[in-house]
């Protein structure tokens, strides 16, 4: 198409560019090819943008998908113990000052242990807790009904046929006893794990310190973030409580850690294909835009341009068009992982501003390779050849 | 004269078509990874999970109550029921034997450490190591080593040698674990003495649980100190198990046979449970709920991850490939306006395109898929060690995508190309 616009007589040509402000040939030659080859340029800009998206929300993701994983594994319940040592109980602000520690987020739920009798004289272990805590750590406990009122207990499925043997697990309150101590408890509900769980009679730490004297013994600490944030935690906990002992829960921990960073690589395999591939994807519109016009670059040098000027153009032009690109690009592939971490982790993934210096250069780089690449091709064709049309 | 056309084309514009084809390859081949890896993410994962632990537990039917605090049993050794260790070759005739990974038992028996008044109660439990064992023809091994697998033995110090290491299943080695260790100052290649047994330590034993206070044996050993030849406690199952939905929790005995039959042949834990008692005599299986219901929250996250990066993936190829084809597709004006100039109708030029755009389509779908499932194999060995499978099924889906998606690239540019004047295309203003 030629290069002239609609017709206007030579007065009105003189007239408009006299009016013009005065910006320079070479901005001037960068706005009029984006304006008068609307459709070409525009087909480019999508194909840079919509890479740069992809590329965009593919580092998001990669960066915020672990740390979306690593609360879904939280569910698997504590992954530090900390447990007193030769069977003494903790320090009783032990809690408070693990709390204090490890911050709000962190979830510790203590524990107190005693075996007491039944009536007809089995054993059966009885478990202090604090329910609240302890339903928000293990998600997997199967319970009928969460004991609310004074001496209600939670009944592991097996303990119920040593306290209850022969009603089954209806609400008949009985009794245990500690150290000739008795107490009347009520059956809240069930509690089913399939674990040791299962033979234990749970009570609220209060009412069971009461009965029977004896403190916490161990803490189940839910740490937060990456393998090495919480081999910190351990860290500090050992300094805060020197007579205890702070295992790591190597079943969580290392089922953990082996899942994650098997996922991790698969989503490094893909992200990066789909990066290349959207890269590809630039490389090919854009080449084909910058051939389509080597009319152009034959006008220019016939004109008498010099060889940097016109390389100094198409890069200009192709750098203009990565920063566009990469910067709308940028804001796309947020709002796309912003959706996909709604759709598939019900948490929206947040921003990462850091990833676009990369997406930026990315997007400047492949647009500058494609610019360059046919440049040098065309330079050692004759202008006169290209004007003609062959 | 058609085809002579497209023939030539593809003769003389050999370079031209090879971008074009290039571009279909790379589109197509990445494509068919994305789509093989996210079909098969579900299975590694699954098989990764199990790094967890076992998530099914078969305990005796009549089995009294586990007083148990700390890793230690408080209730005297014979006390209970136990299974029949005869009985275990069995979990390898259950219908879903093929999603059992592996399966372990255990025998704890409280024994006593030291002579007079240092005495001290200690659990020895115990297991198998990495035993085999043979059900029918078919020949397995199994025990901590496949189900416990963050069991770690050492020689104390944290360190590997080959001093230290895993007892022989048919020995009278044992595992000590760490802090029993520590307490008692043994070390690897020393012998103790648990109910006048000389029983020698191969290894240090961590498990970040109850087993670090314990003697770890082979089950031959505990059985031999309880006396009770055959006798397990309890049986840890590792299975591959399908993520809970609305048919797996309800009660199979209120299903209609057609409802139970699709429950029975489902490799949910509920129903793997319902197999291993009716292969084990009484015998009750029950699922480990902190592992098992957590499984299919993280799997299903996964999996729904890696589909929406495939669409990505999709979406991208696509893209790629269309630009790739419109580019091709406008560089050649010229040749249109001058089979117009030759009379030759918008239809027939389009068809000629389309050929073209179709044998590409095949010939690049071919190559990218065979390139695409190299890629799968190489990401499903590097990663997960093994093989990710691709199914022939995907093969005629894979070309069809690429024939649309070529299609669908080309036909905005042929549009174009065809309404062109043929006169403009011919002065070369372009």
């Amino acid at each position: 198409m030629s290069t002239v616009g609609t017709l206007q007589t030579p007065k009105q040509v003189a007239n408009r560019r006299a009016l013009a402000p005065h910006t320079s040939m070479f901005g001037r030659m960068l706005l009029r090819a984006a304006v008068l080859r609307r459709r070409r340029a525009a087909s480019a800009l999508l194909a840079m943008i919509v890479a740069a998206a992809v590329a965009t929300a593919m580092m998001n993701l990669y960066v915020d998908v672990q740390a979306k994983l690593r609360t879904e594994f939280r569910n698997y319940g504590a992954n530090v113990v900390i447990v007193a040592k030769d069977g003494q109980s903790l320090p009783a602000d032990a809690l408070a000052e693990v709390e204090s520690v490890l911050g709000a987020k962190t979830l510790a739920v203590p524990f107190s242990y005693a075996v007491a009798r039944t009536k007809d004289g089995q054993s059966v272990v009885v478990v202090g807790t604090d329910f609240a805590r302890a339903r928000q750590l293990n998600h997997w406990w199967k319970v009928s009904h969460w004991p609310g009122a004074p001496n209600e207990a939670l009944i592991g499925m097996r303990a119920a046929t040593v306290v209850n043997p022969k009603a089954g697990p209806n609400r008949r309150p009985f009794e245990l006893t500690f150290e000739g101590k008795t107490i009347q408890l009520a059956p809240a509900g069930m509690l089913q794990t399939g674990a040791g769980e299962d033979s234990r009679i749970y009570l609220d730490q209060a009412e069971f310190q009461g009965w029977t004297g004896v403190a916490p013994s161990t803490i189940e600490v839910a740490a937060n973030g990456t393998a090495g944030e919480v081999e910190a935690s351990i860290r500090q906990l050992a300094q805060l409580l020197p007579a205890a002992d702070i295992r790591p829960v190597r079943q969580i921990m290392e089922g953990e850690a082996n899942v994650l960073n098997k996922t991790r690589a698969t989503l490094y395999a893909s992200a990066t294909l789909v990066v290349l591939t959207s890269a590809l994807c630039v490389l090919a519109t854009l080449i084909g835009w910058v051939f389509d016009r080597r009319r152009d670059f034959a006008i220019m040098k016939a004109l008498g341009a010099s060889e940097r000027l016109v390389n100094g153009f198409f890069a200009a032009e192709a750098a203009a068009l990565g920063v566009v690109g990469a910067i709308v690009g940028f804001f796309i592939g947020i709002c796309v992982a912003a959706w996909i971490g709604r759709v598939n982790f019900h948490a929206p993934v947040v921003p990462r501003f850091s990833v676009f210096p990369y997406v930026l250069a990315g997007s400047v780089a492949v647009a500058l390779i494609s610019a360059i690449l046919p440049i040098v091709l065309l330079r050692r064709v004759q202008p006169a050849i290209i004007l003609r049309g062959e | 004269m058609f085809p002579r056309i497209v023939y030539e084309s593809f003769r003389r514009q050999a370079r031209r078509k090879l971008l074009a084809g290039i571009a279909i390859t790379l589109g197509v081949a990445v494509a068919t990874a994305m789509i093989a890896v996210a079909t098969d993410i579900g299975d590694k994962i699954n098989r990764e999970l199990r790094s967890y632990g076992a998530n099914l537990v078969v305990t005796p039917q009549e089995d009294t109550l586990d007083v148990e605090v700390g890793g230690i049993n408080l209730k005297p050794p014979s006390d209970g029921a136990f299974l029949n260790e005869a009985d275990l070759p069995r979990i390898r005739g259950t219908f879903w034997h093929h999603n059992i990974v592996g399966f372990s038992p255990m025998l704890p028996v409280t024994v006593k450490l030291g002579h007079g008044s240092d005495a001290k109660d200690v659990t020895l439990l115990g297991t198998y190591f990495n035993k085999v064992l043979s059900f029918g023809k078919d020949d397995f091994t199994t025990g901590v080593r496949i189900t416990h697998p963050w069991w770690k033995v050492s020689c104390g110090d944290g360190k590997e040698s080959p001093n230290c290491a895993w007892p022989a299943d048919d020995s009278q080695n044992v595992l000590l674990g760490e802090r029993l260790a520590t307490k008692l100052s043994q070390k690897p290649g020393d012998t103790i003495e648990v109910s006048g047994r000389q029983l020698t330590i191969s290894g240090i034993l961590s498990t970040g649980a109850a087993e670090d206070d314990q003697i770890v044996a082979p089950l031959a050993v505990a059985q031999q100190i309880l006396g009770k030849p055959g006798a397990v406690r309890r049986v840890y199952v590792s299975a591959l198990t399908k993520p809970p939905d609305a048919l797996s929790v309800r009660d199979p005995k209120t299903m209609t046979p057609e409802v139970y039959d699709r429950w029975y042949c489902s490799p949910y834990v509920e129903s793997i449970a319902y197999q291993l008692q009716e292969v084990i005599p009484h015998s009750h299986a029950e699922q480990i709920r902190q592992v098992a219901q957590n499984e299919g929250t993280v799997l299903s996250r996964i999996k729904g991850l890696m589909l929406l990066i495939t669409f990505a993936a999709l979406f991208a190829s696509a893209l790629a490939v269309s630009a790739a084809m419109a580019t091709a597709i406008y560089e050649r004006r010229v040749e249109v306006g001058l089979m117009k100039a030759l009379g030759a109708g918008n239809l027939a030029v389009s068809a000629i395109f389309f050929a073209e755009a179709l044998l590409l389509a095949i010939v690049g779908g071919i190559a990218g898929f065979s390139a695409g499932a190299l890629l799968a194999r190489q990401i499903g060995r590097s990663i997960f060690n093994s093989q990710i499978s691709i199914e022939p099924v995907l093969f005629p889906i894979i070309i069809a995508i690429a024939v649309f998606v070529t299609f669908a690239g080309s036909a905005a540019a042929i549009r174009r190309a065809v309404k062109f004047d043929p006169v403009f295309a011919l002065r070369g203003d372009g």
